[in-house]
């Protein structure tokens, strides 16, 4: 078929070129084979890795953010003040009704700390730390040593019933990243899994050990770059590859 | 080569070498002066323990019966889904992350599609939300059935476990009935639901309703006035507001604090705002507090589950987008569930495009727009949040659960530490923890 995979890449999708105003929210592919502009939906095309980049789009909302989060964000500066918002904010994301503050790791204690305690802002729970691996996800900023482990944290406000998430990316050379267990207690176990699984390391917390893996596992299995481990399976006469090794559709 | 005096091993010089005779002692010779001296005793419970909970092990420092430290060591039913849904495309992970907390498989259900749905931007029918509804509900009658039922043996109550799984096994009858399935169902998926309502379960549903009420009124009678149970259970794994929120602890458990926060009244979701229900709450803050809420809860769900039924309108249960819906509904044929006979003809017989496209979705997959959601909903157990990330690709980059009985489960040394040995495995069983939802 002569159409080329590339088909589905967004014009102009070079790391300068691209324009954040008009992309879709965080992605960078439409429709959902994943074509356009031709008829091919042998779906072919795809095997061509698009980088999306996009899991975490690289642009930042402009204010106002609406809803709840210009309130949010005020409230915020008034608790830590501008020079450390500005300093501690690397840009904001409001994408499918949720705001997300990319933080830097220098400044997470302080705003948390904020976010918690301020009567403004009032997020008395941490309902959640997680991490994501961005290995190889691409976009504008690939580069060496780019941050690829990111730290999720998604705090609850149960006075103003509100929700925001905190996002902290450290590279995998140097993956610390201060421990929120001081100032919530059930970060705890959370971000022992997130040690276990990404190799992220908690700086300060009271007892960083594995949770879910055994004490002695090598590695940390939910990296990208962990192998599965599966084994060529022969099934009526055909091999059948591990999952992560089997041709598929991206 | 020199050997230290051991107390239970003397040993003598033969010509065969030396030997050792395993001997006995008096525990006052082989602990020193005073036996009682150092009491300290580290005691390891599970993971194969049948009152854990599941393969819950702990480890407790006891001064006589008193524990002194309670530590919680889990991982023992680690299956890697959070990793398995990266393998997989959007759909199958309906199976993945079904089997995680297995007894509220429906919950890990919602949370994943409503999760998938934000990202596609989506909308399910009106008919699939209310039988959403309708079926999480049913199996969170089952699930505190459970909870009860396993709680209720561990403290040595057998009848309130055989009566708990007997009236458990209605709510199972009823989803094998609607799903196919009696757990793991796979039956909510990205878009709407796998299938519609089979013919006769509204009655079944009905009868249910009707027989139900009874089955609580037992429980009560059973146990609500039995002064053993009360006794186990009042004043047992204490923990206040403070403690529920620095520890993250939310569902009944905080609901038995006083604080009434359920995710179907503040943050509502598939239309429960519409629904006329209460959120109970104790301010008892202990494990008898739970078993009250837990129950009062069945009966909110029974309100719940007649609503639902009343207001079921003929219509669609998968989105029209024919990019996402799966193509074919399933149906029962001769040879077990399965695509309808229709639809195999149509594409065997009448559509090549429609045998392309059905190939393609089911193969390929349909693409989710790239970004991250965070959908949490009110699980048994608490708040269970779906962190979800897609890279754009027709698999998810990254699920993260946040399972409430992983998070929940951190209040064990709270609860238990200074009380009785026998109190830990009470103030376990108010947790409620699924190990399948805890390890994942």
């Amino acid at each position: 078929m002569s159409n080329d995979g590339g088909s589905n890449v967004v014009p102009g999708r070079a790391e300068a070129g691209y324009d954040a105003s008009t992309a879709p929210s965080g992605g960078f592919r439409k429709g959902s084979f994943g074509v356009s502009g031709s008829g091919d939906t042998s779906g072919f095309g795809g095997l061509v890795r698009v980088e999306p980049g996009g899991a975490v789009a690289l642009h930042s909302t402009e204010r106002p953010y609406g809803g709840y989060f210009d309130e949010v964000t005020d409230a915020l500066i008034d608790a830590v003040g501008q020079a450390t918002y500005d300093a501690a904010v690397r840009r904001v994301l409001v994408d499918r009704g949720e705001i997300t503050y990319f933080v830097g790791r220098e400044h997470l204690l302080q705003l948390v700390q904020a976010l918690r305690d301020d009567e403004a802002l009032r997020f008395e729970l941490c309902s959640s730390v997680s991490g994501v691996d961005y290995l190889d996800s691409g976009g504008p900023a690939v580069a060496p040593g780019r941050p690829r482990l990111h730290v999720v944290y998604h705090l609850t406000s149960m006075t103003y019933r509100r929700r925001v998430r905190l996002e902290v990316a450290v590279t995998a050379e140097d993956p610390h990243v201060p421990s929120v267990a001081r100032i919530y207690p059930t970060a705890d176990w959370q971000e022992r899994e997130a040690f276990d699984m990404f190799g992220i390391v908690f700086d300060g917390h009271p007892g960083l050990t594995r949770i879910l893996m055994p004490d002695d596992w090598d590695g940390h299995p939910q990296r990208k770059d962990y192998p599965l481990g599966g084994i060529p399976v022969e099934y009526h006469d055909a091999t059948i590859p591990p999952p992560d090794t089997r041709r598929a559709y991206r | 080569m020199t050997t230290t005096y051991d107390p239970y091993a003397g040993s003598r010089e033969t010509t065969e070498g030396r030997v050792y005779t395993v001997t006995g002692g008096d525990w006052d010779t082989t602990l020193g002066a005073d036996p009682h001296e150092n009491e300290r005793l580290v005691v390891n419970m599970g993971p194969q323990h049948p009152s854990t909970h599941g393969v819950l092990r702990l480890v407790l420092d006891l001064d006589g019966e008193t524990v002194t430290k309670a530590r919680v060591v889990i991982g023992y039913l680690h299956t890697g889904i959070e990793k398995n849904t990266e393998y997989r495309n959007w759909v199958q992970g309906t199976t993945f992350v079904t089997r995680m907390d297995y007894l509220a498989p429906l919950f890990n259900e919602a949370g994943y599609c409503m999760a998938v749905e934000k990202l596609l931007g989506i909308e399910v029918p009106q008919r699939a939300q209310t039988i959403r509804v309708l079926v999480m509900e049913i199996n969170r009658i089952a699930s505190h059935l459970v909870g009860l039922a396993t709680g209720g043996m561990e403290l040595g109550a057998l009848t309130a476990m055989t009566n708990g799984f007997r009236e458990r096994e209605m709510c199972l009858d009823l989803l094998e009935e609607i799903t196919g399935l009696r757990m793991n169902h796979a039956y909510i998926r990205p878009g709407g639901l796998a299938q519609d309502l089979p013919e006769g379960a509204v009655e079944h549903i009905r009868e249910f309703l009707e027989v139900m009420p009874k089955r609580v009124a037992d429980f009560h009678r059973l146990l609500t006035g039995q002064p053993i149970w009360q006794r186990r259970l009042k004043d047992v794994g204490y923990l206040d507001v403070t403690g529920c929120l620095a520890l993250g602890v939310t569902g009944p458990i905080l609901r038995s604090a006083g604080l009434p926060w359920d995710m179907r009244k503040v943050e509502p979701y598939l239309g429960y705002e519409t629904y006329d229900f209460e959120v109970p709450t104790s301010d008892t803050c202990d494990a008898w507090g739970r078993y009250l809420v837990r129950m009062a809860e069945v009966n909110e769900s029974l309100k719940l589950i007649a609503q639902a039924l009343d207001r079921l309108e003929p219509g669609p249960v998968m989105v029209d987008d024919r990019k996402i819906a799966w193509p074919a509904q399933l149906s029962l044929g001769p040879d077990g569930m399965g695509n309808s006979a229709e639809h195999v003809a149509h594409i065997m017989g009448q559509s090549m495009e429609a045998l392309i496209h059905h190939f393609k979705l089911v193969t390929e997959g349909f693409r989710v727009p790239a970004g991250q959601v965070y959908v949490p909903i009110e699980s048994p157990r608490g708040e269970l949040g779906y962190h979800v990330v897609s890279d754009g690709s027709t698999r998810p980059w990254r699920v993260h659960v946040r399972d409430p009985s992983f998070v929940n489960l951190q209040a064990t040394a709270a609860m238990s530490e200074g009380s009785m040995l026998a109190d830990v495995i009470a103030a376990i069983a108010s947790i409620d923890p699924v190990m399948g939802g805890v390890d994942r």
